[in-house]
């Protein structure tokens, strides 16, 4: 399925019953640097648009927004070794979690990629 | 950050050439300034510690106070600031703070006397961005009648520092020799008229070039075409005065925070504490003799978890022994470093303490400051 976007610069992409998550390369590049990732434990419930990792970078720590409800279902603990990851590849290596949907319809309530280049264009 | 907002920041004469090299704008101080070019501020901090890097720091203010003779102006400035004014030398540059009455920071300032004769009665300044109006209000307010402020607003400012700053620098100024750390003269570079201090805020050796507003490009061009030089942003400006140990002012010094709580004490020399006569002096000088109430401290924390200014600093049994001031990840130290204040008693280095990040008790150590030992250039006489 393809990827889908939020105005907060998540990305979010269904694979089966699970979605994996992360933040935008626009997301990224405005954050620089990043240093520290702080990810969310596996089994933790979450709400559309809460919070739920926050991504330190140099200058800044930035809080991270769920795009849909669901549960947490894998962290990226490669991070915590390599947090450059997200910086170098945030849409491949660089992802955040992966998630159960509460509801795998929420996802086509998102921007694809079209809509999202034409936000950014916006900002 | 809203287009209107924007349209409201003043720019300084590097402007356009930051925009060619790729730079992400930022509002600072009222200014337009390069946060970090494409390379990111990791690569342009250790360029800076291993190599050299140019950074545009116009948005400074450039004044000179000007009396009848040194002394005049020495003993009027000495009036408002704790440092030693009619003791320095011709081309010799300090470091001072301009006082409230009860001892607080206004600002932090560089302090430069001119190199030759002709300019005895002058000393030239730099202060903060964000300060500039404040300083210059005040100085117009406290100075007396025959000494008399002059901004230099016509002029940008230039940093180029690391360990290959010295000899790029000579390339363009021949005649640049070998000048010792804090001070400073006139010189050519490639021919235009520009001064020199041997200064800078990174930890490492490397200058400080005045010139004419309208020369500046040509300056920083000349510099960046060398290949050991790159441009460099306020980001890494940051994690290289964070890593040593440099105060910003409006985070790590304030007008809350008296020079002894800030340990800046070397800007009090000798003769000042003696004699007193700058402003806060009977509570500055108590808190030299009793000790402050709290400390300006370095804090190493465990972990990789940045702590950022604001975040509460505990002791073991969890009680409140302040807050960081600056903080954030030292890319040489290769970790997450802050600065704050703590209550005098718990301030010596080794000390065990956490720091509170979103709700979990991060465990830090204070530690003495700089992070990373400044290389500065010493001449050995």
């Amino acid at each position: 399925m393809a990827t889908r976007y939020t105005r907060d610069h998540e990305w979010i992409r269904l694979d089966g019953d699970i979605a994996v998550v992360g933040i935008t390369d626009y997301a990224q590049e405005q954050l620089g640097d990043i240093v520290y990732v702080e990810l969310p434990e596996p089994g933790r419930k979450l709400e559309k648009g809460g919070e739920f990792c926050v991504v330190e970078s140099v200058k800044a720590a930035s809080e991270v927004f769920a795009p849909i409800a669901g549960e947490v279902t894998e962290a990226n603990t490669a991070l915590g070794d390599q947090p450059g990851a997200v910086n170098e590849s945030p849409e491949g290596t660089g992802w955040l979690i992966k998630m159960r949907p509460a509801n795998k319809a929420d996802i086509d309530g998102l921007m694809d990629e079209a809509a999202y280049k034409a936000y950014l264009e916006t900002i | 950050m809203t287009d209107a907002a924007t349209d409201r920041l003043l720019e300084t004469p590097l402007a356009a050439l930051h925009r060619e090299l790729g730079a992400r704008m930022v509002p600072f101080a009222g200014y337009s300034m390069p946060v970090q070019f494409p390379t990111g501020i990791i690569a342009e901090h250790n360029q800076v510690r291993n190599a050299a890097g140019l950074f545009d720091v116009s948005h400074m203010g450039q004044a000179a106070i000007t009396g009848p003779d040194h002394e005049t102006t020495a003993r009027a400035l000495e009036a408002l600031t704790p440092g030693d004014f009619v003791g320095l030398g011709r081309g010799r540059e300090r470091y001072t703070l301009l006082l409230t009455e009860n001892g607080g920071i206004i600002d932090d300032m560089m302090v430069t006397r001119p190199s030759e004769a002709a300019g005895d009665g002058t000393l030239m300044l730099v202060v903060n961005a964000a300060r500039k109006e404040i300083d210059y209000a005040d100085l117009r307010a406290r100075l007396p009648g025959n000494v008399r402020l002059e901004t230099m607003t016509e002029r940008a400012l230039l940093a180029l520092q690391g360990p290959k700053a010295p000899a790029v620098l000579a390339r363009h100024v021949p005649d640049l020799g070998e000048p010792a750390f804090m001070t400073a003269r006139p010189a050519a570079f490639d021919g235009i008229p520009v001064h020199v201090f041997r200064s800078g805020y990174t930890g490492e050796d490397g200058f400080e070039i005045s010139v004419a507003a309208e020369r500046a490009e040509q300056v920083a061009r000349a510099l960046l075409a060398e290949p050991e030089v790159k441009p460099i942003g306020l980001g890494a400006r940051d994690s290289l005065r964070l890593e040593a140990g440099l105060c910003l002012y409006g985070h790590d010094i304030d007008v809350t925070t008296t020079p002894v709580e800030a340990d800046l004490l070397f800007a009090i020399p000798k003769r000042r504490r003696e004699e007193g006569g700058f402003p806060g002096a009977s509570h500055i000088l108590r808190q030299i003799n009793e000790g402050p109430p709290r400390k300006r401290v370095g804090l190493r924390l465990d972990g990789r978890v940045p702590a950022r200014e604001g975040a509460a600093i505990k002791d073991a049994a969890g009680r409140h022994l302040g807050s960081v001031t600056s903080g954030g990840f030292g890319p040489t130290v290769g970790g997450p470093i802050a600065m704050g204040y703590v209550d005098a008693p718990h301030a010596e280095p080794g000390r065990a303490v956490t720091i509170e990040v979103r709700g979990k008790e991060l465990p830090a150590t204070i530690v003495p400051l700089p992070f990373v030992p400044h290389r500065y250039f010493r001449k050995t006489v």
